[in-house]
This record gives structure tokens, C-alpha cells and sequence, in this order.
């Protein structure tokens, strides 16, 4: 294979302005990481809520999480971005309609779709490690919880969800890292994270390989930070014997 | 303090687990309750703060009927200590937050007198030096003298105590004997589910045999030991007391 390999090319201009190549990396990764953060806010905040539904005495609860968890979690994610980004706003009420689809830029609507979407989604599975964690406690804990006279929300806040969430760190720690991969479908429905401006990159200059090869390195380096970061959390909240401790 | 009318309970549909039970605990005594495993006994403690349901009957506890659905079940627990035999401690709380928890969150004392009183109990159960351990950093024995303070702290009425040093080494469980019995001398209301029959002996005013989910002796320590009026009771008695010849 022939190829001039020109690493330069990210200091050349974009002929915007005084715009170079790089600076659309830099915004890209800026957008990525504004999704990916925000839909794991909501993913965290509502899976935690549909976890504990889950495992919550009697019957509507639970099955209303377990639905959810069904729906969003047997549609492919790219599917539920079309949906959430062509579909529902046409669903909308009049007002809000004209403003989701007029009076906001585009590039707020495309966010606001794909942070919904991204955070939906994660949120069942985050739901399911939830309640793994709290299903693998022993039910001794409960158990002597009630016998203290707490109730249910003391005990999840206290008792269960502390001990949990430092069970499933690892398994949480890898659905961090799926929402800010996942975050570059954002890209066809023309949100500029950071894989739309990769290929931009890519159009406008013809160094494919280069663009790409520079995505990947940012891809990667991102999310090996992200993971260094959870174990440093790992680490920080642990506690000796967590779950070996038995009971009924 | 404590009293059983013609309580039943089923597991299931076949399995009936407590037979018509009517019992009278008065305060300040001190009741042990034995009987051979599947009898009963861990049950029948367990109904008295609802951690098992009944079926049928009533159970009263200083005034307050458990199972009426309009009882303050949570009010009713705070007033209840109950002392498990796997101890069941906060593993993610120090000792002190263990103890401290239920205070704070159930009466809603402040941190400062919540942590004055936990640190009176660990005092009391001989533990206060290590009030910032981990539970699992601590021994069986002295895991379950903190589940029983903790248990103190809320300042109970009676304490239950579900085979409190049946999963413990033998040479932990004196320690945990030894803060029972000076709980019973100071006037705690106690009902102990336990095969210790040294501490039957010596601490309980009274002593009730189980089996198949009936009372079938109730009586005082000595007249059990000495005189048990079933035969359940006497082969009971002769597994426990020497086993070697069971």
C-alpha cells in the first residue's frame, strides 16, 4: 500500500476562520464527553431508582421495572435514537413541538435527543446491576435492619444501596465506559461529537487514515482514564469483607 | 410484657409450625426457649417483632398488639432488640456507626448524643477500644457483643436473642454469655432461643421446651433439668447433655 502519511495535516488550516484540523477534535471530544456525561447522570439516577423497584416488596413495582428493563434493553440503541430523535418529537403537543423543533438550534435538539436516549438506555442495564448487588446481599442485613425499627427507605439508603453500589463498582464501571462509546451515535443524526468530526476530518482533507488514527488514540485514552478513575474510587470506598459476611 | 393467645402459623399450606401457642412473659424475666432444630423456637421469637408473620391468634407485647395492621410495626421493632445468631452487622459501618444508625435514624437523636450513648454500650460490652474497627476485623465473639449493643441503643423493652452463640467458636462464646447474663441481672426482659444449657441454668427464670411447633414443657430451670415432665423432653435432654451417646 502507497500511502503519504502527513501528520501535519491537524495543523493545517480549515480555511474557517483561523480554525485547524485539531480544534474540530477538540470540540468533538468536548460534545462527547457533555453526552456521555449527561445520559450518565440520567442513567445512574433512574437506574438506581428502577433497581430498587425491582426489589422492592409486592408485585407492581417490580414489574413495572422489568418492562422497562425489557423494552429498552431488546431494541437496538440505534433504534431507540431514531425514535427518540425523528418520532417522539412529532408526538409532542403543538408548542412544545415547534420549539423542540424550531426555536431550538439543531445541534440542542440532537443533544437533548441523544442525551435522552443514551441515558434511557444505559439505565436498564444499570437497573439490572443494581439489583444484582442488592440481591446479593445477605438477607440478614435487611433483616436486622427491620429488627431496628427502620423503614424501607432508611434501609435502602443506609444499609442496602451502600453496600451494593461497592459490590457492582466493576460491572458499573464498564457501562461508564459503553456510554461515552456509544455517545458516537450521536453522529448520524449530524450531532459533531467526536466521530462526526473525524470523518469531516477525513472528507475535507482526504487523510483518512490520520483521522481516524487520531480518533482512536482519543477514544482510547479516554476511557483508560475513565477506568483509572473507577478503580481509584474502587479503592477509596472499600471496606474489609464486604460480602464474605453470611446470615440469615 | 410479651403474650402469645392461641397463635398459629403456617409455612405453606401443610406445614404448621406453631401449635396453638399460649405463653405469658412477664418483665424482667428471663425465658429460655429450647427444643430440638425444626422445632419452632427461632420462629416463634421471630413473630414477636413481625419478622415472621402469623397466622392466627394474637401477640401482644407491652400493650401493643403486633399483628393488628394498625400497629406502628417500626415502632413496635424499636422497642424489640433482637440478637442473631449470624449477627448481621453493617459491614460498610464502623462499630460505632453500627451502634449509632438506628438511634439517629429511627429516634432521631443527634450524632453526638448517639454516639455517647454507643459508646456507654460498647463500655458496657467490653469493646469500647475499638469503636472505629470494621465488623470484619473483629472476632465472631466480639462481632456478636457489638450486634447486642446495638440492639441496647435503641432501648429496648425486651431483648430477643435468636441462637446468639451457635455460630461461634467455643472459646468465644463465654464472653458472650458472660455479657447476657449481665444484661439479664440488670433487669432486661429476655427471651434467648440457645442450646446453652449452663446458661438455662444459671440466668433463666424460666425455661420452655419446644417441639414440632408446641410447648410442650414450661417451667423453671430446675424442674426442666430435674424433673422434665415428656418423654420428648427427656431425650431432648440426654442428645444435649452428652452427645458422645446420642
Amino acid at each position: 500500500m502507497h500511502y503519504n502519511w502527513d501528520w501535519g495535516v491537524f495543523f493545517h488550516s480549515t480555511g474557517i476562520g483561523s480554525e485547524i484540523y485539531l480544534d474540530w477534535f477538540v470540540k468533538g471530544l468536548g460534545w462527547t464527553i457533555a453526552l456521555s456525561l449527561a445520559g450518565w447522570v440520567i442513567a445512574l439516577l433512574l437506574g438506581t431508582v428502577l433497581g430498587v423497584m425491582r426489589t422492592l416488596p409486592g408485585k407492581v413495582l417490580p414489574r413495572i421495572a422489568a418492562v422497562y428493563v425489557e423494552i429498552f434493553r431488546n431494541i437496538p440503541l440505534l433504534v431507540q435514537l431514531f425514535v427518540w430523535y425523528f418520532i417522539v418529537p412529532d408526538l409532542l403537543p403543538e408548542g412544545l413541538q415547534t420549539w423542540f423543533k424550531q426555536d431550538l438550534n439543531p445541534a440542542t435538539s440532537a443533544f437533548i435527543s441523544v442525551v435522552l436516549c443514551l441515558g434511557l438506555f444505559t439505565a436498564a442495564r444499570v437497573c439490572e446491576q443494581v439489583r444484582t448487588g442488592i440481591q446479593a446481599l445477605p438477607k440478614g442485613q435487611t433483616n436486622a435492619a427491620y429488627a431496628l425499627g427502620l423503614r424501607i427507605p432508611q434501609i435502602y439508603k443506609e444499609v442496602l444501596l451502600p453496600q451494593a453500589f461497592r459490590i457492582i463498582i466493576p460491572p458499573l464501571t464498564s457501562e461508564f465506559l459503553n456510554i461515552f462509546k456509544n455517545s458516537s451515535v450521536a453522529s448520524l443524526i449530524g450531532l459533531m461529537e467526536l466521530l462526526a468530526q473525524t470523518k469531516q476530518t477525513a472528507e475535507f482533507t482526504a487523510n483518512l487514515f490520520e483521522a481516524f488514527t487520531l480518533a482512536t488514540i482519543i477514544y482510547f485514552v479516554l476511557n483508560m482514564g475513565l477506568m483509572l478513575f473507577m478503580r481509584w474510587v474502587e479503592k477509596r470506598v472499600r471496606v474489609p469483607g464486604l460480602i464474605a459476611l453470611g446470615g440469615k | 410484657m410479651i403474650r402469645f393467645s392461641s397463635v398459629n402459623k403456617w409455612y405453606g399450606r401443610d406445614h404448621h409450625v406453631l401449635k396453638n401457642i399460649n405463653l405469658e412473659v412477664k418483665q424482667g424475666e428471663v425465658v429460655v426457649v429450647c427444643g430440638p432444630s425444626g422445632s419452632g423456637k427461632s420462629t416463634l421469637i421471630r413473630t414477636i417483632n413481625q419478622l415472621e408473620p402469623i397466622n392466627d391468634g394474637e401477640i401482644n407485647v407491652g400493650g401493643v398488639i403486633v399483628n393488628n395492621p394498625k400497629t406502628d410495626i417500626n415502632k413496635l421493632r424499636a422497642d424489640v432488640g433482637f440478637v442473631f445468631q449470624h449477627f448481621n452487622l453493617y459491614p460498610h459501618l464502623s462499630v460505632l456507626d453500627n451502634i449509632t444508625l438506628a438511634p439517629m435514624q429511627v429516634k432521631k437523636m443527634s450524632r453526638e448524643a448517639a454516639e455517647q450513648l454507643a459508646m456507654e454500650l460498647l463500655e458496657r460490652v467490653g469493646l469500647a477500644n475499638k469503636k472505629h474497627a470494621y465488623p470484619a476485623n473483629l472476632s465472631g465473639g466480639q462481632q456478636q457483643r457489638v450486634a447486642i449493643a446495638r440492639g441496647l441503643a435503641m432501648q429496648p423493652k425486651v431483648m430477643l436473642f435468636d441462637e446468639p452463640t451457635s455460630a461461634l467458636d467455643p472459646e468465644m462464646i463465654g464472653e458472650v454469655l458472660a455479657v447476657m447474663q449481665q444484661l439479664a441481672e440488670s433487669g432486661m426482659t429476655m427471651m434467648v432461643v440457645t442450646h446453652e444449657m449452663g446458661f438455662a441454668r444459671e440466668v433463666a427464670d424460666r425455661v420452655l421446651f419446644l417441639a414440632e411447633g408446641e410447648i410442650l414443657e414450661d417451667t423453671t430451670p430446675e424442674a426442666f433439668f430435674t424433673a422434665p415432665q415428656t418423654d420428648r423432653a427427656r431425650q431432648f435432654l440426654r442428645q444435649i447433655l452428652s452427645p458422645m451417646h446420642g
